[in-house]
């Protein structure tokens, strides 16, 4: 991410002070495929957006180099017009569920403390007031009660909704998250729906990598459409049509889209 | 004189060793709880077989500058450089090329070892004199321990026992979720690279009591057996901690009656019993207890079939269900019910059918995937949930 940038022009410097998230020529490659091409990104604050494409299109890969999971071949990523280094307090991320060990010995609750971990430091004992938090969390997710279980006996369900409450814990201004609606129930996308709608309420901004092309109009106001390179980026629409996703997904549209604006 | 050596009264010398095997041996399982928790167990055999040429090179060096080619700080210095290479090896290989970590580890592991028995064996030919006891190093001995030697093993393990206590939080974050703490800004990278230290100064301090091919298991086999008996990580840590010291206490003191007897062996003797002991007698994870729980849960299968089937007058073959049930009272003898059979017949029957209209109505979408066959309707919905259900049933039993 050291790459030298030529210099930015004044309104694109305007865009990126005010952008939770702005990308600039992010190049990512395993071995020597590139999975996401020279992509920019300007995710606006305070709304909902969407990244979509189809499988391998790089959606993921695209949030894990942004955050610096994964080491991008080129590019500049800032957070609120910073470099996002010096912002990652202000930033949650969720990964994808399948990401970790679920057998892995640890409680509902030292899970979701670990969204605390900059409070907490590394000896700082942990107080009535981070269970508080930790417990309030969990009931926004709906999962009071489960405090105490076992992280193995969840449903795939309520491990994502877990992986929700952590990330509330660490009360931050813009939620990253990747896959939240694969393979959970009903009940679950509804709870974390209004769970996020809750903190676009408090003006705070979401970033979802979303798979399912039929919700994107109820769920999300902006959409971020990429296929390796950017096809397209906007509001739901005008930037969700019929003729991006098709330059998106291709041959593979038809079995993707149900219910698609324009 | 085994009961001598484990209340310490075999000697100054001895009761040192043995104290400092056990401070080892809390560190070493402390630091392999986040080896095994994080799926790293293997790559600390990489680093302890990646120790002896850095052994057999320091002996070398000490001899040429004219000192004592067994001083065990020389040694131990020699052998964390070569180890610390072997795990750089390690990383290279599998970051920079498309082997996974397990072959990098098998190849780094075998070349290292195979090296250093190189340099051993001419070491061995070599007439420098007083390199008998270098092969101690293989499989560990308290024989000819010095007081020195001593300090530097329960120093050693204390100072890594107290990184642990100091990293124990983001080392549990990075081996439950990287993705999570390197999101979080976490340095990753160093602190597996810490977590991978530790290991190595375990390895480098227990290489003259263990042994570099057994230290594996004094890091790995007590956070294994921790993890039968808990749910948590602290748990799981301070478990392991115990373990280990057990096994290093308990395998030196063993060693120490009888001159011959290697040190490594009889710790990892040790600690493979508490393992098994864990394996057989744990709670919840041990052997016992998981064939107690399937005996209980299909003696439950089997008294409700046995009971649906009473309900709807069918005959009952299998000999299980038969016994069962003449044990609860639930038939006679002569396989005719009793009337509390009966009546649990019954209420079996009227469960089961709940359970039919319950599936069949989509309301209760999220209620019906809880279904198993076992348990009862009760435990799921309210009171007037049920009458509700019961509501619904009455016209299909009144045609």
């Amino acid at each position: 991410m050291k790459l030298v940038t030529p210099e930015t022009p004044q309104t694109d410097r305007e865009a990126l002070a005010a952008s939770p998230l702005a990308i600039r020529g992010l190049t990512v490659s395993y071995a020597e495929k590139p999975a996401v091409f020279s992509v920019d990104a300007t995710f606006q604050p305070g709304k909902m957006t969407a990244i979509v494409g189809p499988n391998g299109a790089g959606k993921s890969t695209m949030l894990k180099a942004a955050l610096g999971i994964v080491t991008p071949l080129s590019g500049r990523v800032t957070a609120w017009g910073n470099p996002l280094d010096t912002m990652r307090a202000r930033i949650a991320y969720v990964p994808q569920r399948a990401s970790v060990d679920w057998d892995f010995p640890t409680r509902v609750l030292d899970v979701v403390l670990m969204g605390q971990y900059r409070q907490l430091g590394l000896l700082g004992r942990v107080k009535t007031r981070h269970i508080q938090t930790a417990i309030n969390c969990l009931e926004r997710v709906g999962m009071d009660g489960f405090a105490d279980r076992q992280i193995g006996q969840l449903s795939g369900g309520q491990q994502q909704r877990v992986f929700l409450a952590r990330a509330l814990a660490q009360d931050a201004d813009l939620y990253l998250l990747d896959e939240p609606f694969a393979g959970v129930d009903a009940a679950t996308e509804t709870a974390i729906i209004s769970v996020l709608k809750s903190l676009r309420e408090q003006g705070r901004t979401v970033v979802a990598v979303h798979h399912d092309l039929s919700t994107v109009a109820d769920y999300f106001d902006w959409v971020f459409v990429i296929n390796t390179s950017k096809v397209a980026e906007g509001p739901v629409a005008e930037a969700f049509t019929q003729a991006n996703l098709q330059e998106a997904y291709g041959g593979r549209l038809a079995t993707a889209q149900i219910g698609v604006t324009g | 004189m085994i009961w001598d050596a484990l209340t310490l009264q075999l000697g100054y010398n001895a009761t040192l060793v043995t104290v400092g095997a056990a401070l080892l041996g809390m560190a070493a399982g402390a630091t392999g709880s986040f080896l095994f928790l994080g799926k790293r167990a293997l790559v600390s055999d990489a680093i302890s077989h990646a120790t002896l040429p850095g052994v057999a090179l320091a002996f070398v060096a000490m001899v040429a500058l004219g000192g004592d080619g067994r001083a065990l700080p020389g040694l131990l210095a020699g052998s964390a450089l070569s180890a610390a290479a072997g795990l750089l090896c390690v990383s290279a290989l599998t970051n920079r090329t498309r082997l996974s970590e397990d072959a990098a580890i098998g190849a780094v592991l075998s070349v290292f070892f195979g090296f250093g028995i190189v340099l051993l064996t001419v070491i061995q030919s070599m007439s420098s004199g007083r390199q008998a006891g270098l092969e101690s190093f293989l499989l560990g001995s308290t024989a000819g321990m010095l007081w020195q030697d001593a300090m530097v093993i329960a120093i050693g393990g204390a100072v890594v026992l107290a990184l642990v206590a100091l990293l124990r939080r983001p080392m549990t974050m990075v081996a439950f979720d990287r993705e999570f703490a390197a999101g979080a800004g976490m340095n990753v990278p160093r602190i597996e690279l810490a977590m991978m230290g530790l290991a190595l100064a375990i390895t480098v301090v227990g290489l003259k009591i263990v042994g570099l091919i057994l230290i594996v298991a004094l890091l790995i086999i007590p956070a294994v057996a921790a993890r039968f008996w808990t749910d948590r990580v602290g748990h799981v840590v301070i478990l392991a901690g115990l373990v280990g010291g057990v096994a290093g206490y308990c395998g030196t003191a063993l060693s120490a009656t009888a001159p011959a007897l290697p040190t490594g062996p009889i710790i990892v003797l040790v600690s493979f019993a508490l393992f098994a002991l864990s394996l057989v007698a744990a709670p919840n994870r041990g052997v016992l207890a998981a064939v107690l729980r399937h005996r209980r849960f299909q003696a439950r299968v089997h008294v409700r079939q046995g009971l649906l089937a009473l309900a709807q007058g069918q005959p009952i073959y299998e000999g299980l269900t038969l016994r069962l049930m003449r044990r609860r009272g639930l038939i006679r003898p002569d396989g005719v019910a009793t009337d509390q059979g009966q009546a649990q017949a019954a209420a079996a029957l009227r469960d089961e059918r709940r359970w039919q209209a319950l599936r069949s109505d989509p309301a209760h979408e999220e209620a019906a995937a809880s279904y198993d066959g076992l348990t009862p309707l009760d435990d799921i919905l309210t009171p007037d949930q049920l009458t509700a259900l019961d509501e619904g049933l009455r016209p299909k039993e009144v045609p």
